[in-house]
């Protein structure tokens, strides 16, 4: 397979400034490539999620360089980085975050609604097929609320997906699930790597998820150490 | 993005806190309604007061002034021509009251396209003899047909026929403070005096009532010939030819332009009636003042439901946000939740307020001032409804704006982190 880099950071420094300056991140460096699964291990406090957030296009406030599909991403608008978010980039949190006024086959399709590439019935019809490989297909009608955690996680996996980003990137996406759903997840990730050949960067707590990872970025204070 | 998304989103975040919509919508509902009624109100009040006098009044009046000669002996001597001349104690001459070739200006009148109609008018001092008391008054020989067309004389005739004044003689209209004094009664003979010492035996036909009391005191109506028979004078001797024109704000040109034209007296109806026109405007400016208020009081309320909807929905918008929606997708959301709940508003405002309107409409109102008239009056002007409702579009646009920028501005990583 050819190898594509999808993501680069270039020496990212980071600092908050309230109420006393703190680096949070020192000349991170990293590239990530195309069909790759890699994990974010390191202690609380270590600025593994401000990494995320830099990395994901969220926070703008850094120093250093970001490229994403070898495009410079650093000191673009607002709104280009918005739309490069939704075509480009899945997010699941670790509190799964759907939308309590609608319903699961809502919550998935809406980035597809800003996307506008796919008509309202195709949008539908994809977003109907991700719930089916994801096996809840029988929650779409369900208001998000009345679903349990592990499927919405599900669900925000399936929304992650619903634009065909090229980099899924999560925030301890089992943090708060069983081991069951711990499993479904892992499961639901490898699948995605290996048969969507998707690209995926998990920021995680768990040794265990991490392990089977193909790689694992370490942090400490700041740095990467391996 | 399309604007059928944005409409389906704003209308989920709507439905979910449908109570306070609803609070915010009748609050724009009320003060749209409210806004209406009050104005449409105030407005038919307005038009039914000044109507007492305006419609009454001829917007450009006709008629020889008692007044000096402009040109005096001394003018006309050339020894004094460059000289400043003062001449004091001057007085009017006994020139005539009559309106020179009344009759051929009627015609030239008639024929001019920016001429509703015109009624000839003689007005004689008289006093209503009571026993040995004798009453000040005016009796004024008016063409009831086009009195009736042009000033609806027939609103202010109480208990009579007027078209009767045409057809017998000797028959009077009287002034309803008048009849009072006099204590006449319909069909009674009543007797009246002319400055010339003339007596005469009016037979009553009816009454009339202007609703200013102190004209109904004094006046009294009776038809052309009969007014002429009283002052002796012949047919043609006319003092006022009262014109209505098309357009009414064309009367102070055209005064001035008869004056010229006919060598004669004019008067428009501006000039005339000067502090109805104030007393409107200003009440029209306070009935709108305070609809105003009502509308940004409404806006008010929607500020502060859209402020706590987008304190709630924070999560909300930082999902929106981190999954690729823009600062501005957000804005336009919460714009359009607000503009969706001003409109609708604004809409059942205006059923609300026409609603209002028709209560009102049927009200009794019996006042003696104001003949013809038993119910409040309402004014039903569309302008109106359009003001209402654009300004309250408006006000929600506004109060929405601030909001709406905030929720643009939310950083997805701070509600994120923040969990």
């Amino acid at each position: 397979m050819e190898t594509k880099i999808v993501l680069e950071a270039k020496s990212i420094y980071k600092s908050f400034y309230d109420p006393v300056k703190k680096d949070v991140l020192k000349d991170i460096s990293f590239s990530i490539q195309r069909g790759d699964f890699v994990s974010v291990m390191g202690r609380s406090g270590c600025g593994k999620s401000s990494l995320l957030y830099i990395l994901s296009t969220m926070d703008t406030d850094y120093t250093g360089e970001l490229f994403i599909d070898n495009e410079l991403v650093t000191n673009q608008s607002d709104q280009e980085l918005a739309s490069l978010r939704n075509e480009k980039i899945g997010f699941v949190f670790q509190f799964h975050y759907l939308l309590h006024e609608f319903s699961v086959l809502k919550n998935v399709m809406l980035p597809g609604f800003k996307l506008n590439r796919l008509s309202q019935e195709e949008l539908e019809h994809r977003a109907f097929e991700l719930l089916r490989k994801l096996g809840i297909e029988h929650l779409s009608s369900k208001m998000a609320y009345q679903i349990s955690g592990g499927e919405k996680q599900r669900v925000a996996i399936a929304r992650a997906m619903i634009n065909d980003p090229l980099l899924l990137m999560c925030d301890e996406p089992t943090g708060n699930l069983d081991n069951k759903n711990k499993e479904i997840v892992f499961d639901i990730f490898s699948e995605l790597v290996h048969s969507f050949e998707k690209t995926l960067l998990v920021v995680t707590h768990d040794q265990n998820f991490a392990d089977n990872t193909h790689r694992t970025i370490r942090m400490e204070d700041g740095r990467i150490c391996d | 993005m399309k604007t059928r998304h944005i409409l389906e989103i704003a209308r989920a975040l709507l439905m979910a806190r449908a109570k306070q919509t609803l609070v915010a919508a009748i609050g724009v509902t009320f003060s749209v309604a409210f806004f209406i009624s009050l104005l449409g109100f105030m407005e038919g009040l307005n038009s039914l007061l000044d109507g007492l006098v305006l419609n009454r009044t001829p917007h450009v009046r006709l008629y020889n002034d008692l007044q000096p000669s402009a040109i005096q002996p001394i003018d006309l001597d050339s020894t004094y021509k460059g000289y400043h001349r003062f001449v004091r104690s001057l007085k009017p001459s006994n020139s005539r009251k009559e309106i020179y070739n009344a009759d051929r200006i009627i015609q030239k009148l008639n024929s001019d396209p920016k001429v509703f109609g015109v009624a000839p008018k003689v007005s004689a001092q008289v006093f209503y003899n009571l026993g040995n008391v004798e009453l000040n008054g005016i009796i004024h020989g008016i063409d009831a047909n086009e009195e009736a067309r042009l000033f609806n004389f027939q609103n202010y005739v109480l208990d009579g026929y007027f078209m009767e004044l045409e057809t017998r003689p000797n028959t009077i209209l009287l002034g309803s403070g008048v009849a009072k004094k006099i204590l006449a009664k319909k069909g009674d003979l009543i007797q009246v005096t002319t400055i010339k010492g003339e007596k005469f035996a009016l037979k009553v036909l009816g009454f009339f009532q202007s609703g200013m009391v102190e004209f109904d005191k004094t006046q009294s109506y009776v038809s052309l010939a009969t007014c002429q028979k009283l002052l002796g004078v012949p047919n043609n001797y006319i003092t006022d030819i009262q014109v209505k024109l098309v357009e009414m704000d064309q009367a102070p040109a055209l005064a001035k332009e008869y004056e010229a034209l006919f060598g004669i007296n004019t008067e428009d109806i501006q000039t005339a009636n000067a502090q109805f026109e104030t007393g409107s405007s200003a009440r029209t400016i306070i009935s709108f003042s305070v609809g105003i208020v009502l509308l940004l009081v409404a806006g008010f309320g929607i500020y502060n439901i859209l402020n706590m909807m987008i304190y709630e929905k924070m999560d909300t918008i930082a999902i929106l946000k981190a999954t690729g929606f823009s600062g501005s997708d957000v804005k336009k959301i919460f714009m359009t939740i607000s503009l969706s709940i001003g409109l609708a508003g604004a809409l059942a405002g205006a059923l609300l307020g026409l609603f209002f309107s028709i209560l009102i409409d049927n009200i009794p109102f019996d006042s003696m001032a104001v003949p013809g008239v038993d119910t409040y009056p309402v004014d039903y002007g569309l302008q109106y409804y359009t003001i209402a409702i654009l300004f309250a579009v408006a006000t929600t646009f506004l109060a929405s704006w601030f909001p709406s920028q905030k929720a643009s501005l939310v950083d997805p990583v701070e509600i994120i982190r923040g969990k």
